[in-house]
């Protein structure tokens, strides 16, 4: 019976493919950031730096898609993908996701250090975006 | 007579307060450091990192797939455009002729030390000895390679030179099928190694072309 708390305690419903707890906006506000350039290309390279500063090792990445997927293992494991798309003309808009152990990271202090990481990197400041 | 019932009171709250400790433990695995820049993080950005001169990004990247055939990787993924090159292979835990080199097979030997020596210790004449001795048997290890130009004094990126980091993890498995290690490579050796037939490699593709 404990072992089936336990369990319980980690998985909140069978329906996990459709599966998130809050909305598309609530996600996005501490998921996604946007900076002041126009190079794609540039941003990608500074996420995929990033996240190496970070000791992630990279699974994927496509320039065209602007994704890069990448797994840290430190007696856990935790998995990042990043999306970079242009926003407007002159922005860039960095959204990232988290995963760690089958549960998706809803705490918002993880994606502020990560695009903290980021800024450094890329000399430029993250906007808050909608 | 109240202070036992006082006791008892203590000790159920004591069991809820654990079971409530217990259920969060068996979701939070990670720090809440883990996407902070560690204090290391600088030092393992050097001893991951090289400055090569005299080669463009793109014959930097095929040199640096012949050094991954020669160590018996495979290429899971790569997007040149990004400088990225993805790789890895799964070995034996314990072969000797790992590759990868001293290291990693010390660190093996240390953990299956380890867990003959807690068997031996933990001995409690019970007959699950078995799942005492896990040793580790079969690994997946991960290589990823990202190249940029360097930059010349101007900040401009330059052609000829560019700037390699690579990056290495590793899942273990033990006798029972489990995970028994997920960690990075941080061993100076290892990446010291690899940057030695790295150097070799550019050499045998600069010669080619």
């Amino acid at each position: 019976m404990l072992v089936a708390v336990l369990l319980c305690g980690c998985v909140s419903s069978t329906q996990q493919i459709m599966g998130t707890d809050e909305s598309a906006v609530q996600l996005r506000s501490y998921q996604q950031r946007a900076f002041d350039t126009a190079n794609k290309e540039q941003t990608l390279r500074s996420v995929i730096a990033t996240l190496q500063d970070l000791s992630f090792v990279l699974d994927k990445a496509d320039l065209d898609l602007g994704a890069v997927t990448a797994t840290k293992l430190s007696g856990y494991q935790l998995r990042i993908t990043v999306v970079v798309q242009p926003r407007g003309s002159s922005q860039m808009l960095v959204r990232a996701n988290l995963e760690n152990e089958q549960l998706a990271v809803d705490d918002p202090k993880p994606y502020q250090d990560f695009f903290t990481a980021l800024e450094r990197s890329m000399f430029l400041t993250a906007h808050e975006a909608d | 007579m109240s202070a036992p019932r006082g006791n008892l009171v203590g000790l159920t709250s004591a069991a809820f307060i654990a079971l409530c400790f217990l259920l969060v433990a068996g979701c939070e695995t990670v720090p809440d450091t883990s996407m902070q820049l560690s204090p290391d993080s600088l030092k393992l950005r050097q001893l991951q990192t090289r400055t090569i001169e005299g080669i463009d990004e793109k014959a930097l990247l095929m040199a640096s797939v012949g050094v991954l055939q020669d160590l018996g990787f495979n290429i899971d993924e790569s997007e040149t455009r990004l400088g990225v090159i993805i790789a890895s292979k799964e070995r034996s835990a314990l072969d000797l002729g790992d590759a990868l080199g001293d290291a990693i097979f010390d660190a093996i030997v240390d953990a299956a030390v380890d867990a003959i020596l807690d068997a031996l210790f933990g001995w409690d004449g019970d007959d699950d000895e078995d799942e005492d001795v896990a040793i580790d048997v079969t690994q997946k290890i991960r290589v990823c390679i990202v190249t940029r130009p360097a930059l010349d004094s101007s900040g401009q990126p330059r052609q000829d030179a560019q700037v390699l980091r690579v990056t290495i993890q590793r899942l273990v498995w033990n006798s029972d099928g489990n995970l028994s290690h997920k960690e990075s490579i941080e061993d100076p050796k290892i990446y010291k190694q690899f940057f030695d037939r790295l150097s070799k490699s550019i050499f045998l593709e600069l010669q080619a072309n």
